[in-house]
């Protein structure tokens, strides 16, 4: 079984969201760069996937040379082979297709990717992905068996789950759930040197025009004050809940 | 040329996200200067959309699509989408809209933006105001499409009312095998949803144990409110991940909602706990 595992490079989560140019660009000045959470998930899948059924696990990111660091994080967290496309993921689409232009000549059983990054939270990519393959596709994906060449899965829906069945090749989006966070593993020194070893391949772009351009940044406005009630308030609760919230 | 919007229903009754993405499509549509045309699948009062300033309704209505299919639905959208010449689709936020949509923009060959919070910035070019940055900031995304596809935000634009007479006309679908196959929903029923909420009630680990949960319920029960509990909460496995209130999707939820947080410690009796509120 062939899996690719589709990583995108974020800011860390703790990171602070500033602007520059103008507003019209990202501050990365100290910003550390993180594995997508939602994609770790994914790959930590992948690398059961790999012990238990001796899948083979590639990861793949479009960027500059800048995400090979990301890249090797990957490999020496147990990936085998890591691809990088060199080009800027600027639109959603356009990152769809560079991925797709790759599958297309490569035989992937399952693709998996997060279901959404945390920096530009487009929420797209896999969806698109699956579309212009012609694949199967579950996103929010909380639980997936692979037997034979069919997948189980479970997808987080709004208040429940639901449980879905899907024949490989299969495109999904990971999320928490799919693993938890205590299961994601942390690389080790010999995983560290192993990933040094590793081939990571750069591809050239497709040079594709985006469809979506981001002209301009801005920050939300600070939020509303927050309304302490002390315990031995609860008149003054109950006499905000009815006149000032007007929900009792 | 047209807006189109997926007014989305559940068990054949439109969601109040159905009434918050045709009350942006109307005032999109008005902007445009164009019709507003609705797409509804398996549902039986189409005349509630009147409320929302509606001129067309168009009405699937199928047992093949009993069950959300993002494969069959995306190919649905697409179908009218391109019978009416739409140039704008919106769709609302859900965790169903969120599925179908990626697949809508290849079927339609759309400019896609997701968590739009505001009617356009400017019409030529298609500038839309969406977050990004989990919440924390904005941007302003040009869509270049031939279609542009927009994800509204849930609580973003609010319902508002404009009564309209619609034209309602039935179209047929076809129906495919989907690669994905829906095997069993497991979903508390009788439960207002986080999406569909106007007030929230949150806890975290101050209850102690998922057996004191029921007073959560509870005051949600008596406040025709929604649940929600804090991520370790959800890590613990006391609730599931979807009630984590600090998730992108559900923080995106709570733009205009009331939000009651119960901070620890928490005790049994509702005049022994120190309420946060916020809205």
């Amino acid at each position: 079984m062939n899996v690719l595992v589709c990583i995108s490079n974020v800011p860390d989560t703790t990171s602070k969201i500033n602007f520059v140019e103008n507003d019209t660009q990202f501050d990365t000045n100290g910003v550390q760069f993180i594995i997508n959470p939602n994609d770790e998930f994914g790959l930590t899948r992948a690398i059961w996937l790999q012990q238990q059924q001796q899948a083979e696990v590639t990861v793949l990111t479009v960027g500059d040379a800048s995400c090979e660091a990301i890249l090797r994080k990957c490999l020496a967290i147990g990936a085998q082979k890591a691809i990088r496309i060199d080009a800027l993921p600027t639109d959603g689409f356009a990152v769809a297709q560079e991925i797709a232009a790759h599958c297309k000549n490569e035989s992937y059983d399952l693709i998996i990717t997060g279901r959404e990054s945390i920096d530009y939270n487009g929420g797209m990519v896999g969806g698109i992905l699956a579309g212009l393959l012609g694949m199967g596709y579950v996103t929010n994906c909380i639980g997936l068996t692979i037997s034979g060449d069919t997948a189980s899965l479970s997808r987080e829906i709004d208040g429940g789950k639901e449980n879905l069945s899907a024949a490989l090749p299969l495109v999904i989006g990971a999320q928490k759930g799919l693993v938890e966070e205590d299961d994601l593993i942390i690389p080790n020194m010999r995983g560290i040197m192993q990933a040094r070893q590793k081939p990571l391949t750069v591809l050239p772009s497709q040079n594709l025009t985006p469809k979506t351009t981001i002209s301009k940044f801005e920050k939300p406005q600070p939020k509303g004050a927050v309304k302490l009630i002390a315990e031995d308030q609860l008149d003054q609760l109950i006499e905000l809940l009815h006149s000032e919230a007007k929900v009792i | 040329m047209s807006v189109l919007i997926f007014a989305e229903a559940e068990k054949r009754t439109f969601k109040k996200v159905g009434f918050e993405v045709a009350s942006y499509g109307r005032a999109l549509a008005d902007q445009l200067n164009v019709k507003l045309i609705a797409v509804a699948i398996n549902t039986e009062d189409v005349h509630a959309l009147a409320k929302y300033g509606v001129d067309h309704i168009v009405q699937i209505d199928t047992v093949a699509l009993e069950n959300f299919s993002a494969h069959n639905y995306a190919k649905a959208l697409a179908a009218v989408a391109k019978n009416q010449n739409a140039k704008t689709v919106v769709l609302s936020s859900t965790a169903n809209a969120r599925y179908l949509a990626p697949l809508l923009s290849v079927a339609l060959e759309a400019s896609y933006a997701s968590n739009v919070v505001a009617l356009p910035v400017s019409l030529d070019p298609f500038v839309v105001k969406r977050s990004c940055f989990t919440n924390k900031a904005f941007n302003h995304t040009t869509l270049s499409g031939a279609i542009n596809l927009i994800g509204l935000a849930s609580n973003s634009y609010g319902i508002h009312e404009k009564t309209s007479q619609p034209e309602i006309v039935s179209f047929s679908v076809d129906v495919e095998q989907d690669l994905v196959q829906t095997q069993s929903i497991e979903k508390v029923t009788g439960k207002v949803s986080i999406a569909d909420a106007d007030i929230v009630v949150s806890g975290g680990r101050g209850l102690k144990g998922p057996e004191n949960w029921h007073l959560i319920e509870d005051l949600a029960t008596t406040l025709g409110a929604a649940t929600a509990c804090s991520k370790p909460v959800s890590d613990m496995g006391w609730r599931p991940h979807s009630e984590h209130v600090g998730q992108p999707e559900n923080r995106s939820l709570l733009t205009s909602t009331l939000l009651l947080v119960f901070l620890a410690p928490f005790n049994t009796l509702l005049g022994s706990m120190l309420l946060r509120l916020r809205w």
